[in-house]
């Protein structure tokens, strides 16, 4: 331009300060104590399945993807949760070969960032839980030095992990499901539970998705009707078959948190419209019950949550808000 | 398609440049459906072989006394026949892999790269030339039969043919073996072939406006 002062651009003329990077990197900074917890409870292991998955997604990102798309800091976080929903023991080059899935076919595939349908990280997992089903349910022990391995770490790629070298527990649900025993609620929500990386402390999740809420990086409605149905739903079956569990250990157990704030409330795969949000968080809420009380898998979230990213375009249509400035014969 | 085709390009034309499944996207049913191990492919792939090999030179030998008007139900008949004599060889000679195959032996009658070809060429053609496409295509089908299974058996199984080559410690990928393992491959091979043929492709040549708006035209990727 060679005068500037009339120089015609579209609107909008005034900006605010976020930026795709600066809401990325908020979202990494908000995983923090997520990632603190779970290294807190999964010593060394939580390091190396973290680092190894988001090396997975950050390498194929800069190999395949678009030219500096890996600034805005979405393939670390999409790395840094698919680390957080392995369990600790998973050899490296699986949570590798999940990452490099996770960021190809979940989402380069679609062209890149903003045109994938499903939750990346979350389709990472399916992909390792379908093609290896016994290392994706293989939980450590959370007693024992904090500098142990929890499992065979270190295996050789293509080679299955030692079983020797594990001392396995069962999660929360697993034991709900299969021995019908409870864990303590104190327990589940401060985390020393067996489960997945980040799945098991609550409270350090809740802090950052407050943190997210806070900033308007992610839509307050979908966790809380996510939390709201399934604590609903579970406390209504539970009256009526006391057998099932109750509405706080379905709440506190389980990967529902860390997928009700990191996962379902992904910008690009979660509705647009308020009242989409509310349709979309009930729709996890109740597949998740559904999954987890009569389903084969003692846990569900990460279907639900895949489920319901693939109904977002109908959502996203059903429920498009009035245009202003339209009568409401218009909007419909 | 007016020009006559010399006998080579008739034989190669299926392998490679019209590769019924890699090139036109038919015959995706036991593609997708019975490579999850190589004995399965290279069973269904012969079996295919066989089928497309005697209608196509059955359906040259007596094109001109097929009526026009029932010539598809003449060409099922044609196929059906060859399908049951694959179909009851296969019981005799390999039970095992027939029971495994289940309903895609059968299947091969409604394989729309035999009667595409009969409708296509054979009927139009003479015996020799039918008879070397039908080869050709035929081997073309086999061939990623073959790559599609050995991939699947490879990382699902850790073995091909049945031999491990990994040893006793590989851990097998178990979502190869299973339907979606065989939408991820085909993907893959999809994937590596549109990546080589793109790479003559004319490129995009983006055209300026003014304000820095830009569009893309003339892209080609033929």
């Amino acid at each position: 331009m060679e005068n500037p002062r009339f120089e015609l651009t579209a609107s909008p003329h005034i900006k605010g300060p976020d930026s795709t990077p600066r809401i990325m990197w908020s979202v990494v900074g908000s995983l923090a104590p997520v990632i603190f917890a779970a290294i807190w409870y999964f010593g060394p292991s939580a390091v190396f399945v973290i680092a190894a998955a988001t090396l997975g997604c950050v390498l194929t990102e800069r190999v395949f993807g678009p030219g500096g798309s890996l600034k805005d800091g979405s393939a670390v976080i999409t790395g840094l949760l698919l680390g957080l929903t392995l369990p600790a023991g998973i050899p490296l080059w699986m949570a590798f070969l999940g990452g490099i899935f996770a960021i190809g076919l979940g989402k380069l595939i679609f062209g890149g960032l903003g045109q994938n349908v499903f939750n990346p990280a979350l389709l990472g997992r399916a992909f390792l839980q379908a093609a290896f089903p016994e290392a994706l349910t293989t939980w450590p022990n959370v007693s024992g030095p904090w500098w142990a391995l929890r499992g065979d770490n270190f295996a050789l790629p293509f080679m299955s992990a030692n079983p020797v070298a594990t001392v396995t527990g069962a999660t929360p649900l697993g034991l709900m499901k299969f021995e019908g025993t409870h864990t303590e609620l104190a327990k589940l929500i401060i985390g020393s539970t067996g489960g997945s990386l980040g799945e098991t402390a609550a409270v350090m999740i809740l802090l950052g998705g407050a943190y997210l809420a806070l900033k308007k990086y992610l839509d307050w409605r979908i966790p809380i009707s996510i939390f709201l149905t399934v604590a609903v739903l579970s406390q209504i079956i539970h009256v009526f078959m006391p057998e099932e569990p109750g509405a706080l250990f379905m709440l506190f157990s389980g990967g529902l948190m860390l997928g009700a704030v990191f996962m379902a409330t992904d910008m690009v795969t979660s509705p647009t419209a308020p009242k989409g949000a509310w349709i979309y968080g009930g729709g996890i809420g109740v597949l998740v019950v559904v999954i987890r009380l009569w389903g084969g898998l003692p846990e569900g979230v990460m279907y639900a949550i895949l489920l319901m990213n693939s109904l977002v375009p109908f959502i996203n249509r059903a429920t498009q808000p009035r245009l202003f400035g339209t009568g409401k014969e218009a909007a419909a | 398609m007016s020009r006559r085709t010399t006998p080579q390009e008739d034989f190669i034309r299926g392998i490679w440049k019209e590769n019924p499944v890699l090139v036109q996207l038919l015959g995706l049913c036991p593609t997708l459906a019975v490579t999850g191990t190589v004995d399965n492919a290279l069973t269904m792939g012969i079996a295919t072989f066989f089928v497309l090999l005697g209608s196509s030179v059955l359906v040259a030998t007596f094109k001109s006394v097929i009526p026009k008007e029932v010539r598809i139900s003449a060409y099922i008949l044609v196929i059906a026949t060859f399908v049951t004599i694959a179909d009851n060889v296969l019981h005799a000679v390999v039970p095992e892999i027939h029971k495994s195959l289940g309903p895609f032996v059968p299947l091969i009658v409604v394989n729309c790269i035999i009667l595409g070809r009969q409708e296509a060429f054979a009927s139009k053609n003479t015996v020799g030339r039918a008879t070397l496409d039908a080869i050709g295509t035929g081997f073309g089908f086999i061939i990623t039969m073959m790559i599609m299974g050995s991939m699947r058996e490879l990382l699902g199984n850790g073995t091909w043919l049945g031999y491990p080559l990994f040893g006793a410690h590989f851990e097998p990928w178990v979502i190869m073996v299973l339907p979606p393992g065989g939408f991820f491959t085909l993907g893959f091979i999809l994937l590596g072939i549109a990546w080589w043929k793109g790479r003559t492709a004319v490129p995009v040549r983006p055209r300026r406006w003014p304000h820095g708006v830009t569009t893309e035209v003339g892209g080609s990727t033929s």
